[in-house]
């Protein structure tokens, strides 16, 4: 009995250590480095070499359609319910609505979006997200300028072909749990894939990226005075802005030190200049989840909206998806114009 | 210098690596043979290198001095002095020392004829430090991996190198190497409180034995490892802290690039499970 129960143990031994070398995930030397700091400050990012490849092949952006001949008629004298796009010719609107069925509908194609009997009608309800998002659109290419610079967005860099971009996330109220004096679970204490896999919190999107009304310092948990002079902040929100930040991490293919001297996470002076795109970056995603997201929720089939009714949200990974740069910088908004026109106002 | 009286008894001839005779002798208490005359040069010039890199440095404050590593462009070259270089011949410097300083406790431990114990638990507090400014920089190709030398500036050099990967606390090694640490002083507490108590009786009481010593272990938690055991067992746990320190810090970047959270997807996608 012994003997059986000492070799089921070098058995199971055997067994998790072989799985654990062999499915984690580890790789070889050489590995790719980049320095982001000072000497001997230890701000590196290190990648894989072939994961990094990989990623980046999955990352490409497609080919430019053929520019639209300048001129001809306003968009809104050809066709009827025009509501957005209100400032293209028509050779322009017709390239663009090319383009988003190559990038959003690709097998769905034009019946996605339109009533193709009637292509004024409104009756499709892809229809009437579409033209938010066209003004989502231009408000990131336009006022969030500080966030994506010239290289821009197009509907390409979240949908890669997909009519609901890959990576989204709903509000997430967490796995089934007792009630009563079951201790709760504050929101974390779960394998988390929105914390990297930790143990953090599973939804540090709903109050950190949910909606533009998030107050301006709900990110910030470090303490700014050397010794503690209030309460500060609770374990559970710490987490929740660590969380945030893996997410970001994860999302953009870099560590904590691509924009942060961690000796001072706070400290704006010791950070890298990237942490100031990052900050545009973090209000121009609430700003996109609350003001043109969320008011989609009215129109959307049930089975689009999450457990608790909310519309598919966007957060970091959702553009950049492994990347610093989404699509690796390519700058696509250069061969569409189209889409950095003029922000429509809400009809 | 006057010696003790046991002093005499130490001072045998002979057992030296290198040198034969020439360096076999004593200045005061102190036995020289040839790798205390290494470690010297080394300790000196290493000294007098972190010295001067601080005063082309930009303060004397002796918390902030820092003497970096090259940079990353320079790979496993040589860099110039002023950037890098100087780190480069202190750490040849700073090997050497430690690596003298160990052959002359293997020295020592000839002339006794006592076993290598206390260079072996030397040289694994030497493999640690080799481990972070050789062979982990040579792995991931640029001396500049290296730590800095500078009591804050290798701290902050800790911090931003454990947020490499998103949250260190997740790495498998360094749960290891913080295991034995904690688990080396509570060992070592509880050993040298016993020892102290057991050595200074109360008024009128007399000093313990070990009996008593395993007696009040046995009373309190049920066992005793023993006066030569817990020796063992101490020497254990802190080599085990140092390796599996190194451990840690060796397979972040060479052997995994992603946030060590990530890791534990092996555990989380086993097929019992999944």
């Amino acid at each position: 009995m012994r003997i059986a129960l000492q070799l089921l143990g070098v058995v199971l031994a055997v067994l998790l250590t072989g799985a654990m070398l062999g499915t984690a995930g580890w790789v070889l030397p050489p590995v790719q480095s980049e320095q982001v700091g000072f000497r001997g400050t230890g701000m590196v990012q290190v990648h894989s070499p072939k994961a990094q490849a990989a990623l980046l092949a999955r990352n490409e952006a497609p080919a430019p359609q053929d520019p639209a001949p300048p001129g001809g008629e306003p968009a809104t004298k050809t066709y009827q319910n025009v509501q957005v796009l209100t400032d293209l010719s028509t050779d322009q609107f017709n390239r663009i609505m090319a383009s988003i069925t190559e990038w959003v509908s690709p097998e769905q194609g034009c019946a996605y979006c339109h009533n193709v009997e009637n292509m004024a009608d409104d009756s499709v309800y892809a229809k009437t997200v579409a033209r938010t998002m066209f003004r989502m659109v231009r408000a990131i290419n336009g006022p969030w300028k500080n966030h994506v610079g010239e290289t821009g967005v197009t509907c390409y860099t979240c949908h890669r072909g997909q009519p609901v971009p890959a990576n989204v996330w709903h509000i997430n109220p967490g796995p089934a749990h007792p009630g009563g004096f079951a201790a709760r679970d504050a929101g974390q204490n779960h394998p988390s894939l929105q914390a990297g896999l930790s143990s953090m919190n599973y939804d540090p999107y709903r109050e950190l990226l949910g909606d533009k009304a998030v107050g301006e310092r709900a990110v910030r948990v470090a303490a700014t005075t050397a010794l503690p002079e209030t309460r500060g902040e609770s374990l559970q929100h710490t987490e929740r802005t660590y969380a945030l930040m893996i997410h970001m991490s994860e999302g953009l293919g870099v560590n904590c030190t691509y924009c942060h001297n961690t000796r001072a996470f706070s400290s704006w002076s010791e950070s890298t200049p990237k942490r100031v795109t990052a900050w545009h970056g973090i209000r121009m995603v609430r700003d996109i989840n609350g003001t043109y997201i969320d008011p989609t929720a009215a129109v959307l089939p049930p089975e689009r909206l999450g457990p608790e009714g909310d519309p598919a949200k966007v957060n970091c990974t959702t553009c950049h998806q492994g990347l610093a740069k989404p699509l690796n910088g390519a700058p696509m908004l250069k061969d569409y114009p189209e889409l950095a026109g003029p922000v429509a106002a809400k009809p | 210098m006057a010696m003790l009286n046991f002093e005499r008894k130490y001072r045998v001839r002979g057992g030296t690596l290198l040198g034969g005779d020439l360096f076999d002798f004593w200045v005061g208490p102190f036995y020289v043979g040839f790798f205390g005359v290494t470690t010297l040069f080394f300790t000196l010039l290493g000294t007098g290198l972190i010295v001067w890199g601080a005063a082309i440095g930009p303060t004397w404050n002796v918390w902030q001095i820092n003497i970096a590593p090259p940079d990353l462009k320079y790979g496993l070259a040589l860099a110039p002095l002023k950037e890098g270089g100087l780190w480069q011949l202190i750490t040849v410097c700073a090997i050497g020392a430690f690596v003298s300083w160990a052959l002359r406790e293997v020295e020592i431990c000839r002339k006794l004829g006592i076993g290598y114990h206390v260079p072996v638990a030397f040289g694994v507090a030497i493999f640690a430090y080799v481990t972070l400014v050789v062979i982990r920089p040579m792995l991931m190709g640029a001396w500049g991996h290296g730590f800095p030398y500078g009591i804050l500036s290798h701290l902050d050099w800790v911090s931003n190198v454990g947020y490499q990967y998103l949250h260190f606390h997740y790495n498998p090694a360094h749960m290891l190497g913080v295991t034995f640490f904690f688990t080396t002083t509570f060992a070592l507490s509880l050993h040298g409180s016993l020892i102290l108590s057991s050595t200074n009786p109360g008024k009128g009481e007399v000093v313990k034995t070990p009996e008593h010593e395993d007696t009040y272990f046995r009373d309190t938690i049920g066992y005793s490892i023993g006066t030569l055991g817990i020796h063992r067992l101490g020497l254990f746990l802190a080599l085990s802290a140092g390796f599996w320190s190194a451990v840690c810090i060796v397979i972040s970047g060479p052997f995994w690039t992603r946030g060590w959270p990530e890791w534990w997807g092996w555990w989380l996608n086993l097929p019992v499970w999944r």
